[in-house]
């Protein structure tokens, strides 16, 4: 109830356009990565999928941030069951990779941004590799483009009240980790497949 | 129950105007239907989705007048705020300016109406053009990026001046004081809904701002239609290769022949209802240049997607913004306050 309610909510505010480009809305297991400008992004991107797909998508987020005071803490839990990785102690024997994919098993798909932090213009920083372990320890999940544009507009870096505007996510066609592909070239193919996003 | 917006005549109007919808969307499916009628099938489309808009428009409408001017009020609050985030996010701002975006947003465009609903003409005709056109320069200088200064300022001052102010004198129409019906039809009225109907005091209000909307949107319509039909000479290529000097008159013309002939469920005596409609109609179509102008510039065909495929609301009223201001001056001069 809350979930619905806070999703409805989430749309109106952003008053989000959710375009669906060679994807269509699917329960299989994926990785969404997308471009992050905004603190409310992983919000966004969980509201705009379809009900269905929504209670099966759950957000990686930074501990730092969703742990702080009340509200936080409560949406990240209760609402939308975001996964809060630890930015600043990152154990070796308890990898965030390791945490997503124990948190997903087999039902489960996750929605990552792997610049890692927001980006402060409009161009999408460098990928971390987490994507690309998650994609070599578990090849058969679809690795899915998303790019979400004008949120920095609604809730920029250092703001904390947002201006409704519009903004615009636009999902991308599936991509997977190619046979014995460079972990430079894949994080670089999967960055130019969200910039290209932009354009369409 | 507050139906004291409602007497017989709105209801003569409102079951015309339902009655000509209907028989739009009749015509509209039919010619969609039929295979082979030799029109573009792009404007047959077009004109179901002008028909759609107009029908979720007048239904919203009908709600809010059944519902009483506070209503009314919010809604077009509502279209206002719409129409003002399509604009705004259209016109790229800076991040300095997100401050000054939150105050236009969170307090000028409610504070606007608010000042409708309890009828301040002194404070609502001011408060935009003069305090906000002030403050929203300030706030940015001290946000201090100097970048494209003056036109972050003009840009968001048109949105609010356009998509807010502009706006809102529609919702004040439901103030002014206009002079009581002849007491025959208002017997009538009172007689033939008297179950539902406590005092129809407001009721003229409510068709002033029905036939202002109704003659607006007609305007477009005849305008839609005269230039598919005789559109010869383009007004300005770059603007519109699609606004041409006949559709113009064709527009103007129908609209002021068909609001002179609704003068009845007006105020007016009919020589004014025809002017009234010719000014509304062109200014709507200023209106309709303007957005162009504004579109053009921003590389763009249309402002929003509320709903898939659709233009945006702000595609829809922008002839109702332009009108107006002008049409509340106009009436507030023929019934002096």
């Amino acid at each position: 109830m809350t979930r619905t309610l806070l999703a409805a909510i989430a749309r109106l505010i952003s008053g989000a356009s959710v375009r669906w480009v060679d994807c269509e809305p699917d329960t299989c297991q994926r990785v969404y990565f997308a471009n992050h400008t905004s603190h409310l992004d992983a919000l966004v991107l969980w509201s705009s999928l379809p009900a269905h797909v929504r209670e099966l998508t759950r957000p990686v987020a930074a501990k730092d941030y969703w742990e702080k005071g009340w509200v936080r803490p409560y949406l990240a839990k209760n609402v939308f069951d975001a996964l809060l990785i630890d930015r600043t102690h990152i154990k070796v024997h308890q990898s965030p990779v390791d945490l997503m994919l124990k948190a997903i098993g087999d039902t489960h798909s996750l929605i990552v941004f792997p610049e890692g932090k927001r980006s402060t213009d409009s161009e999408i920083d460098e990928f971390k590799s987490g994507l690309y372990y998650l994609a070599k320890k578990r090849p058969d999940l679809e690795l899915v483009p998303v790019h979400i544009d004008n949120m920095n507009r609604v809730l920029p870096r250092g703001e904390f009240l947002p201006v409704p505007m519009l903004s615009c996510i636009t999902f991308g066609a599936p991509m997977w980790l190619e046979a014995g592909e460079a972990k430079s070239k894949f994080l670089e193919r999967a960055r130019s497949a969200v910039r290209r996003l932009k354009e369409t | 129950m507050n139906l004291m917006l409602m007497d017989l005549a709105t209801f003569a109007l409102v079951g015309g105007v339902l009655t000509l919808l209907g028989a739009a969307t009749g015509i509209g499916q039919l010619l969609r239907h039929q295979a082979d009628t030799g029109m573009n099938p792009a404007v047959i489309e077009q004109f179901n989705m002008r028909i759609r808009a107009w029908w979720l428009l007048c239904a919203m409408l009908a709600m809010a007048f059944l519902l009483g001017r506070g209503v009314t009020v919010a809604l077009f609050w509502f279209l206002s705020s719409w129409a003002l985030r399509e604009f705004i996010t259209l016109t790229p701002t800076r991040m300095a300016d997100h401050r000054a975006l939150f105050w236009v947003f969170f307090l000028f465009t409610p504070l606007q109406y608010v000042l409708i609903g309890c009828n301040l003409y002194d404070l609502f005709s001011v408060v935009i053009p003069v305090y906000a056109f002030l403050f929203i320069p300030a706030r940015i200088a001290f946000a201090g990026d100097f970048k494209r200064y003056l036109e972050r300022c003009a840009k968001i001052q048109s949105g609010l001046m356009i998509c807010v102010y502009c706006l809102s004198y529609a919702p004040a129409l439901l103030y002014l004081k206009l002079p009581p019906p002849p007491p025959a039809a208002a017997a009538a009225g009172a007689v033939a809904l008297a179950p539902v109907i406590a005092a129809p005091q407001q009721a003229p209000n409510a068709r002033l701002l029905f036939f202002f909307l109704l003659v607006v949107t007609l305007g477009d319509a005849f305008q839609y239609l005269s230039e598919k039909t005789l559109g010869k000479h383009i007004i300005a290529p770059a603007i519109s290769p699609n606004r041409t000097w006949e559709g113009y008159l064709g527009g103007v013309g129908c609209a002021t022949l068909f609001g002179t002939v609704m003068w009845w469920a007006t105020p007016f005596k009919p020589w004014e209802a025809s002017l009234m409609s010719m000014v509304i109609t062109t200014m709507g179509f200023a209106g309709g240049m303007t957005m162009s102008a504004i579109k053009r510039d921003r590389g763009v065909k249309d402002y929003g997607t509320l709903v898939e495929g659709h233009a945006g609301v702000l595609d829809r009223i922008d002839s109702m913004c332009f009108a107006a201001p002008v049409f509340y001056h106009l009436t507030r001069f023929i019934f002096p306050q």
